[in-house]
């Protein structure tokens, strides 16, 4: 037996350990963290959830762990308009280190956002919400984010308190340091009755060649009303690893858009836990894949208690080389009846080099229950093709029309409309020929 | 088991170096599993040295490999080293003097099934005189095949009589080291059956192990291989629906199946190992590897199965869809009740340009049953216009069995269609109330939901095949509602 593969990790700990938010008892628990990710390295193809996904890459290389983020304010104002207009409150982290220099002030009643390390500096039991997800049972890649880390934000949400002002947090990476790695984690916290939109927004300068790899922890109270969206638009060169685990209490509602452009290996665990009877949550994806790019989705989705429900619709675009991974699963539990679990994958592979990889699951260990799921794979219908040419299109500007209108329907479940203007740029952006048809519309 | 194991070896190389063939009176090899094993088992049945070569091959692959533990089933893991894996087919004598002898539920299920006596009596094993009648018939149907030029006969008869067909297609579809229990199987597999269609001959008739002479007591490794030349038919039959008798647990077979040009080859099962009892004792462990290869172009394998018994089912049949044009079947019906486990599906690989492949699968559970579909349909990169449809559907019966999915879609190729579906539902009281308020009792009421359910499928089994299955469902079922 070789040892696992842990690339620098272990080094880089001792290295930062002291720059890292938190006492002793917090560090304590990093390390523990980190014993756990040293025992089992980054996940080999082996492993069923990551056979489509090599981390090769990522345990070859030489990480350099961020702990400050030193960046000229024009330069962060550029990744900033790069990655698109904002005029809502948000929070801004260079190289996973806040910046409230670029975040502007957030308040609103029975609203408290904090910076990951300032929440941990004032408040000693903090730690036990973020570090308690990495040291029991769970992946190797939440484990290695408990240990390092540096930054992130804590939003707690008091009960009844509804905001429907999209809150963005917005991550850029920069390419200052080759093999940045960065570990963000965002804790939130939805009371009874609450209502919160956010925007998780990950950016990369176009050189930046960086590893984030982040853990989002949702919990949504009791007829709470959570709509998360998370926008992975990195440089090509970089590496993403990110996490989502909501847990969801009686009648409380989720929605989450994920949609995956960017980073040459991409990779998106989202596991949802209907803790609550009646408590429903909906799963939105796109993911487009073009040149070398890997993009990987997971998500689980356990149903708990009786008359819970979930929705899940994911579509992925692969062209060039690109590689996309989709595993849906959804666990119905004993005792959770009256069930509804929809689940749908669909993907469309426009290049002979491209390949998709996809695994809706299902394991039901309850009768009353209503669960379907399907998953396709093809390609843009030839005679849809010849009607666009017959009226005069390009054969370029038919394709781009048709893989567009293919997204669209994501993109068309998406509620904040500045964000789907700006997506619908981005998407068409990447189809050679779009520029035609968007002129004509 | 280590000491016996030891002394086994002990005793066997002992032998070996007189001279090997000490024991020849023995009829059963002392439990344990070496290479002196393997010789054993093959100078009893007097094989060319090739087949001893490849055994021992497999054997040292096997060695290096682990048992798959994917599979989502539950089992104390098995103690290889105290299985005996040699018996020399047992005479009739052994077998219990009549009817009388026999377990009395196992008379009940025959009835049940309206087997005809003269069959219940070959099923229990019984040593009657009676009995071999049907090696009478068995012997008509042999002619009418050798006329055709149909080779059927037993595995140890093809390696003495057509070593040149084994030695040429065995292991080119399941190779020895494809899996923990293939790699077993082709250590020690003991007999089975071999099946060779000729250039243009459409097989007169379906093809039953039941009607070999000497299918019984195949033992637990069985081997079969099914070779259909260029533009040949044949529907292969194999178990059959009454509750078998056998004393192994394990039972690890390999099937392969390969498919010439224009060749057609239609496999058909109805599994009905015993299933151990209410509270999962006992049962047999049916890990079986099945693969079909359609070598030539416009060839077509089907697969049908239809599995009711065992503790656990393992079991994925397969089909390399290698030449150009070929087709794929797969029409499953998998039932477990009580704590039966089933983790069963196929496999698809699309190879060949046009490869054209279809999945029907229904799972039924009941009980504290946990049903699993297992399956993979993977379009290589040079498989243009690959096209698929998986339809896989569970009814649950009860509110403590599990129903599971598992499908693995891997596409390289853009112009590949592939479609997979997936339903769950239960048989509601709805239903059920319809029915009897229509005067139709509890039990004919489910039995109606649940073929209705397996309809698709049934109507791909041989027609005496889909009656005989409606009926086992039926009594598989029992107990599972009210």
């Amino acid at each position: 037996m070789s040892t696992a593969p842990t690339a620098n990790f272990l080094p880089e700990f001792e290295r930062v350990a002291a720059h890292l938010p938190g006492d002793a008892r917090v560090t304590e628990r990093r390390r523990a963290a980190l014993a756990r990710f040293a025992t089992s390295g980054f996940p080999s193809q082996r492993d069923e959830a990551w056979r489509y996904t090599s981390t090769a890459g990522l345990a070859r290389r030489q990480h350099s762990v961020a702990i400050d983020a030193q960046i000229s304010l024009e330069r962060a104002r550029a990744a900033l308009a790069a990655a698109g207009a904002w005029n809502g409150p948000q929070c801004v982290f260079v190289d996973g280190i806040h910046r409230a220099d670029l975040s502007g002030a957030v308040a609103a009643a029975g609203l408290r956002i904090r910076p990951l390390a300032a929440a941990v500096a004032e408040d000693g039991r903090i730690d036990e919400r973020f570090a308690g997800w990495g040291a029991g049972e769970c992946s190797p890649m939440i484990a290695l984010n408990a240990a390092f880390a540096a930054d992130g934000v804590v939003i707690d949400i008091a009960d009844g308190a509804k905001h429907t002002d999209p809150l963005r947090l917005l991550f850029v990476m920069t390419a200052d340091v080759r093999g940045r790695a960065v570990f963000p984690r965002v804790i939130v916290s939805v009371g009874q009755g609450s209502g919160l939109i956010m925007v998780e927004q990950y950016v990369g300068e176009s050189a930046a060649d960086g590893f984030t790899n982040t853990v989002t922890q949702i919990h949504a109270g009791e007829g709470a009303q959570v709509t998360h969206y998370r926008l992975q638009d990195e440089s090509p060169k970089a590496y993403h690893v990110g996490n989502l685990i909501v847990s969801q209490e009686r009648g409380s509602e989720v929605v989450s858009h994920s949609l995956s452009f960017g980073a040459l290996m991409a990779r998106q665990d989202i596991h949802v836990m209907l803790r609550g009877p009646e408590s429903s949550v909906t799963l939105n994806g796109l993911y487009m894949a073009e040149g070398r790019q890997h993009v990987d989705h997971h998500t689980r989705i356990d149903h708990f208690e009786p008359g819970t429900r979930s929705e899940e619709y994911y579509k992925g675009i692969l062209g060039g080389h690109g590689r996309g991974v989709f595993n849906g699963k959804v666990v119905v539990h004993p005792h959770a009846i009256k069930t509804d679990a929809q689940q749908s994958n669909r993907n469309l592979l426009l290049s002979k080099d491209a390949e998709i990889d996809t695994k809706p699951e299902l394991e039901i260990y309850a009768d009353d229950v209503k669960c379907a799921h399907g998953a396709t794979v093809g390609q843009l219908d030839e005679d849809a093709l010849f009607y666009l040419r017959s009226r005069g299109l390009e054969e370029s500007a038919a394709r781009a029309l048709l893989t567009y209108a293919f997204a669209g329907d994501v993109l068309g479940r998406l509620g904040i409309p500045r964000l789907r203007e700006d997506l619908a740029a981005r998407i068409a952006g990447r189809l050679p020929g779009a520029a035609e048809f968007l002129e004509a519309v | 088991m280590a000491t016996s194991a030891n002394d086994v070896e002990a005793l066997i190389s002992k032998g070996y170096e007189a001279g090997f063939i000490t024991d020849v009176e023995s009829d059963t090899a002392p439990p344990g599993l070496n290479e002196d094993v393997i010789r054993l088992i093959s100078s009893k049945k007097n094989e060319p040295e090739w087949l001893l070569e490849w055994r021992l091959g497999a054997f040292r692959h096997w060695l290096k490999m682990e048992p798959p533990r994917w599979a989502h089933v539950r089992y104390e893991p098995i103690d290889y080293q105290a299985i005996s894996y040699y018996s020399a087919p047992k005479s009739r004598k052994d077998g219990p003097k009549s009817l009388d002898e026999v377990d009395p539920k196992l008379l009940e299920t025959y009835e049940k099934l309206g087997i005809p006596l003269r069959e219940r009596e070959i099923l229990a094993g019984v040593a009657v005189d009676a009995v071999f009648d049907s090696v009478s018939v068995a012997t008509t149907f042999r002619e009418k095949l050798a006329e055709a030029g149909v080779i059927f006969c037993s595995f140890s008869e093809a390696v003495q009589n057509h070593p040149e067909l084994v030695r040429q297609h065995l292991g080119s579809v399941v190779p020895t080291a494809d899996n923990f229990y293939a790699a077993l199987n082709s250590a020690v597999f003991s007999d089975g059956s071999f099946c060779h269609i000729p250039k243009g001959v459409r097989c007169p008739m379906e093809l039953s192990t039941y009607f070999r002479i000497n299918a019984a007591k195949t033992g637990q490794f069985e081997r079969t291989l099914i070779v259909a030349e260029e533009g040949s038919y044949v529907s292969y039959l194999e178990g059959c629906t009454a509750p078998m008798r056998d004393e192994n647990q394990l039972h690890a077979a390999v099937v392969e199946l390969v498919a010439m040009k224009d060749a057609r080859i239609k496999y058909s099962t109805v599994q009905n190992w015993y299933p151990g009892d209410e509270e999962g004792r006992g049962g047999i462990y049916n890990f079986v590897t099945k693969r079909g290869e359609c070598r030539g172009e416009n060839s077509q394998i089907s697969w049908t199965q239809v599995e009711t018994g065992s503790a656990i089912t393992w079991k994925y049949p397969s089909c390399v869809l290698t030449g150009d044009n070929s087709t794929g079947e797969f029409y499953s019906v998998a039932l477990t009740n009580n704590c039966q486990q089933a983790d069963t599906g196929t496999k698809m690989i699309h190879i060949g340009k046009n490869t054209r492949s279809t999945i029907i699968s229904k799972g039924i559970s009941a009980g504290r049953g946990q049903n699993a579909y297992r399956g993979l349909v993977k379009v290589a990169k040079g498989a243009d216009n690959a096209r698929n449809y998986t339809q896989c559907d569970s009814l649950l019966i009860g509110a403590k069995c599990g129903a599971h999915t598992f499908p693995y879609i891997e596409v390289k190729n853009p112009t590949a269609r592939v479609e997979h579906e997936a339903t769950t539902s239960k048989v509601s009281e709805d239903q059920l109330f319809y029915c009897r308020s229509r005067g139709i009792s509890q039990e004919d009421a489910l039995n109606m939901i649940v073929n209705g359910f397996c309809r698709e499928v049934f109507k791909e089994l041989p027609m005496e095949f889909a009656v005989e299955a409606q009926k086992l469902l039926g009594v598989s079922l029992e107990g599972a509602v009210g």
